[in-house]
């Protein structure tokens, strides 16, 4: 059964060939049996999951496409009820009294949760290492990384512990993770999704989106996930096309670009072979492609690094042991409180990123830190639309390298930031990008990302699709995860 | 762009953080690395760029001046580290 | 040395909106601890502010009224410190580009003599909760009712030269505010309160003086006075020698003095940024055509309907519109019955007023209502009662709730105003005292008084004064 894609359990659970129960009791088994040596689930709500399966078991007329479905949920989705972490030790008492805007929609459409999925603390991270509850293992090799920082979502759907999962985005946190997994991820433009009561990280880069095994997957999920929210100034008012439909609609004519900036220097070369190959691929199906220019794409990591951190500690300012979340032994005086709550529950990474934040902002370094950051993004911007007046979609490797080794990056923040140069860029422009796997080099996955214009998620979705009506990469699975 | 520990400790204070003084070393390297990193941003001259807050050209949706929202407060209270009488209770703010 | 008081104010003004700021909670005073803090007030994780429209309305009214330019795009900024009745630890506040800018209003001097305030700007925020500093075992108790609550913070130049013109200046916002009906301006629930920059310089010197904040006075009493306090203080010190350190200072009523908070000497960096879960605030050309169309009468215009439609004196006019629910009430006693303008006037603003003052009282809260008033000031114009008749009935009205008739006529209060009973009473009067007769007519006029008293006595105060005078005169020439 978890060797069918979405797409196909959900037409076997509409023909009543299998039911929600069997499959989610199925995935229950295969977490309680794999995920030990994974790591990917923080919290598996195990009794939860059979109960809503057998709902949407006696519900079956309902049309929802999405019912009865089993998916995992990154661990900062608020729902209602079940505990809530962010990875960290702040939030490892917090039981989110509501449910976020996507997990009330998905929940609407029947779909079953199986529990809250491992990453890096507060989604900082490339590695998913920095959890309060460990790393998490990449099931290809697991003495290597799955990515970061929706890894245990990118864990869970490559080892087949879930039907897909969620996953958010700063800073490519859905793109990276499922390239080096080996499945496909999307981050939809900024504003297509709610972003209310997923944990924030940084506020104008943060997008939630699926992870699965398909392009086709995908679809299906932010069909559901997609669309205004009241409760989110910034999610916009736009309606939501079909993107199912979409898919099978031609890429014939479809003009691709290639940032020359990403294929110049020091790009491994067996990677920029894969990426040959599906580019072919590509051109097979009629797609034209083209070299592009991406002028300041190199300075992404350098302005994210300002401002992701900046927003970041502002936003963590909350977690103060007042209300809720962890709160010191025995605080002396409200300021012992603060400090030592939020110095004894913090991990290092998320200290370090509230410190360059606090600095960035800080009296006489504002201008000279976040507002030229802020032009630089603008920068970045204006390069991307100039590319979309010529392309429909900008194709690059979505990172440097395959997974890592644990531990290899942990020790040089700035070479753990690196590894998201292909990503980076998006979030700051705010455009939907897609990884899709294209292959296995030494045993380990390789992602090609695929960026479209604002709200052009259909193009990004139906080149994945067409690719994968081509090819197999993204069937394979992790041998001892058969 | 060299931090000093005084800065170090000055931005950490302005965060609530505590830093031990082996922290203070460590802190003021990672940092300093990161801010020598950061400082390619001056490679490019920006004198003429707007600064770009957020993604989309947007404005600010209103919200009609409705009660939506009613008392939770036994819910939201049953995940508070202490609470009396209604009120969140936190330790003393010595002036 | 001569010296001059320089003072600046920033008044915090909650606006009188259903819900919250950025939520949907409801802003009711004096509800249970944190019934009202929602999701958003209590900056649980995962929730994201979305402005209230009425939000906007209100501060761009507040705006119109005082001519100021008003932002076709203004933007939300984070202010970052950490305090436990502030949830998220940053305020979202307006600092770069804040809704309303450069306006003005007028104030009346002692002398009667007008002078034009500059105001700065007023921008939005959100109120925090409050700290209750009640022994809780040595903790302190918060609620995050008020948290989220609308603010608009209006900040005045350095124009202000004497708590006076503070006074008169808070009171002219107070009035607006409450004329536009953007805020209920209750100063007890700290609906309205008011900080003051206040420095001091020897006269002529044209740079300011270091000033200190005096923070969140509720009173125009006290403001008053902490800023005369405050003024006294920095004299004292800057004249023995001393240097004013620039710092918040606390006004503490019970002993009439301010006393320094925490220096403001290492000034706290509060890393204000653009609120990346907010958007620019961009005001549409029709909701300013709309708003501009629907301005409610401001107090000044009402002044001037009031000279020129009752032909009331500017004493008069003045007073009577320097509250909308005094304005309101004058107007209301003229809609119910016919009634000389100069009348009412005189009765809202001596016996009314008067008795609210006595008891501590808004108009609304009043025992003697409009309609009721109304009816006693008829029963002085159609000479039914003598003034000084209609003062017991007042009296009786605001502590009962008999009506003004049943009054009357339960104490016997009606004038005598059968003529003819009224000259045989004089008659007998004046044939009883023949002697003072003789007095009179011999040119002694001092004694019509005591014919006055007679007859007064005689009617048992019924008579109509004037009536009484009249018939008098005829019957001793």
């Amino acid at each position: 059964m978890h060797k069918l894609t979405l797409a196909q359990q959900a037409k076997a659970l509409a023909a009543k060939q299998i039911s929600s129960e069997e499959l989610t009791r199925h995935y229950i088994d295969r977490i309680e049996a794999h995920d030990g040596q994974l790591n990917s689930f923080i919290t598996v709500l195990a009794e939860q999951a059979i109960e809503q399966a057998k709902q949407a078991d006696a519900d079956r007329h309902q049309t929802s496409v999405l019912k009865g479905i089993p998916i995992a949920l990154k661990d900062l989705f608020c729902s209602d009820g079940t505990a809530t972490t962010c990875g960290s030790k702040m939030l490892d008492n917090f039981v989110a009294p509501y449910d976020a805007t996507v997990v009330k929609k998905l929940k609407q459409a029947g779909v079953v949760t199986l529990g809250k999925t491992n990453m890096d603390e507060f989604a900082m991270g490339s590695s998913s290492e920095s959890s309060f509850y460990g790393a998490v293992k990449n099931p290809w090799d697991t003495s290597r990384v799955p990515g970061g920082s929706s890894g245990g979502s990118a864990v869970a759907v490559a080892a087949r512990l879930a039907s897909a999962s969620l996953g958010t985005d700063t800073g490519g946190s859905i793109r990276q993770p499922a390239a080096l997994c080996g499945i496909t991820g999307l981050k939809p433009t900024y504003g297509r999704v709610s972003r209310y009561g997923m944990i924030a990280y940084a506020s104008s880069l943060d997008q939630g989106g699926p992870m699965a095994v398909t392009a086709e997957d995908c679809a299906y999920l932010l069909q559901t996930m997609a669309g205004h929210d009241d409760k989110d100034s910034t999610s916009v008012d736009l309606p939501v096309p079909d993107y199912v439909a979409d898919l099978e609609q031609t890429v014939k004519g479809m003009r691709i670009g290639m940032p020359k900036e990403f294929f110049e220097q020091g790009l491994d070369s067996e990677i920029a072979a894969h990426i040959q190959h599906a580019c072919e691929v590509l051109t097979s199906l009629g797609c034209e492609i083209k070299p592009i220019s991406l002028p300041n794409a190199e300075l992404a990591i350098a302005a994210y690094y300002v401002i992701a951190p900046a927003e970041a500690s502002s936003n963590l300012s909350r977690y103060d042991g007042a209300r809720y979340g962890y709160r010191c032994q025995n605080p002396r005086d409200l300021e012992d409180m603060y400090s030592r709550s939020r110095s004894e529950a913090f991990g290092e990474e998320v200290k370090r990123r509230i410190m360059i934040g606090t600095y960035a902002l800080s009296a006489g370094y504002y201008d000279a830190y976040y507002i030229k950051a802020q032009k630089i993004r603008r920068l970045i911007s204006q390069d991307y639309s100039q590319a979309f007046a010529e392309v429909d979609a900008v194709l690059s490797p979505t990172a440097p390298t395959t997974a890592f080794k644990i531990n290899e990056k942990s020790d040089d923040p700035v070479t753990m930031y690196l590894s998201d140069i292909f990503t980076i860029g998006v979030n700051l422009a705010g455009l939907p990008g897609l990884s899709v796997p294209i292959g296995l080099q030494s045993g380990l996955p390789v992602g090609m990302q695929l960026v479209s214009n604002y709200f052009k998620e259909d193009v990004i979705l139906r080149l994945a699709h067409q690719y994968q009506q081509q090819t197999s990469h993204h069937l394979q699975i992790p041998a001892s995860f058969e | 762009m060299a931090l000093t520990n005084d800065d170090v400790l000055y931005i950490a204070k302005l965060a609530n953080l505590q830093l031990g003084d082996s922290q203070v070393y460590q802190y003021k390297r990672e940092l300093t690395r990161i801010l020598d990193f950061v400082e390619q941003m001056n490679s490019v001259n920006v004198d003429h760029v707007e600064p770009m807050a957020h993604p989309q050209e947007m404005m600010q949706p209103l919200r009609a001046d409705v009660i939506t929202e009613f008392n939770q407060r036994a819910k939201f209270q049953a995940i508070a580290p202490a609470t009396q009488d209604g009120l969140y209770l936190v330790p003393k703010v010595i002036e | 040395m001569q010296w001059e008081t320089v003072i600046g104010l920033e008044i915090h003004c909650q606006l009188n909106t259903q819900t919250k700021i950025f939520s949907g909670a409801a802003t009711a005073y004096g509800a249970e601890p944190n019934t009202q803090a929602c999701e958003v007030s209590l900056a649980l994780p995962g929730v994201l502010p979305v402005l209230n429209k009425e939000v906007v309305r209100k501060a761009v009214m507040f705006g119109l009224a005082i001519h100021a330019d008003i932002a076709e795009h203004s933007v939300f900024e984070r202010k970052n410190y950490f305090y436990p009745d502030l949830p998220k630890a940053y305020q979202i506040s307006q600092l770069e580009k804040p809704i309303v800018e450069h306006g003005q209003l007028d104030i009346m001097l002692d002398d009667g003599t007008p002078k034009t305030i500059g105001i700065t700007r007023a921008h939005l925020e959100e109120d925090a909760g409050k700290s209750l500093h009640d022994d809780f075992d040595g903790m302190t108790g918060i609620d995050l009712n008020r948290a989220g609550t609308p603010l608009i913070e209006i900040v005045s130049e350095p124009d202000l030269r004497s708590a006076r013109e503070a006074v008169a200046y808070m009171r002219k916002i107070h009035a607006i505010v409450q004329y536009l009906d953007i805020s209920d301006g209750n100063m007890q629930e700290g609906s309205f309160r008011c900080d003051a920059n206040v420095s001091v310089r020897p006269k002529g010197e044209t740079k300011l003086g270091t000033r200190t904040e005096l923070k969140n006075i509720n009173s125009f009493r006290f403001v008053e006075r902490a800023i005369n306090y405050e003024v006294e203080r920095q004299i004292e010190v800057l004249e023995s020698g001393g240097r004013v350190v620039q710092e918040t200072r606390l006004y503490d009523a019970d002993d009439d003095s301010t006393r320094s908070m925490r220096s403001k000497e290492e000034a706290n960096d509060y890393r204000y940024f653009p609120d990346p879960d907010l958007l620019p605030v961009v005001l549409d050309a029709s909701l300013l055509a709309e708003l501009q169309a629907n301005m409610p009468e401001l107090p000044e215009q009402k002044q001037q309907r009031f000279l020129e439609v009752y032909g009331l004196s500017v004493d008069d006019a003045q007073q009577l519109t320097a509250t909308r629910a005094m304005a309101e009430f004058f107007e209301q006693v003229l809609a119910q019955q016919s009634l000389p303008a100069k009348l009412v006037a005189n009765w809202v603003l001596g016996e009314f007023s008067a008795a609210l003052n006595q008891n501590a009282i808004e108009v609304a809260d009043s025992p003697v209502n409009a309609e009721r008033l109304a009816t006693l000031l008829l029963r002085i114009s159609d000479n039914t009662l003598s003034s000084k008749s209609a003062k017991q009935v007042f009296q009786a009205l605001w502590n009962g709730t008999q009506s003004v008739d049943q009054i009357i006529a339960e104490q016997g209060l009606e004038q005598m105003s059968d003529t003819g009973e009224l000259e045989t009473i004089i008659q007998q009067v004046v044939a009883a005292n023949p002697q003072q007769v003789a007095q009179y007519r011999a040119g002694k006029d001092k004694v019509f008084g005591f014919f006055v008293g007679q007859v007064m006595k005689a009617t048992k105060g019924k008579a109509n004064p004037q009536q009484v005078n009249q018939i008098l005169k005829q019957k001793l020439s």
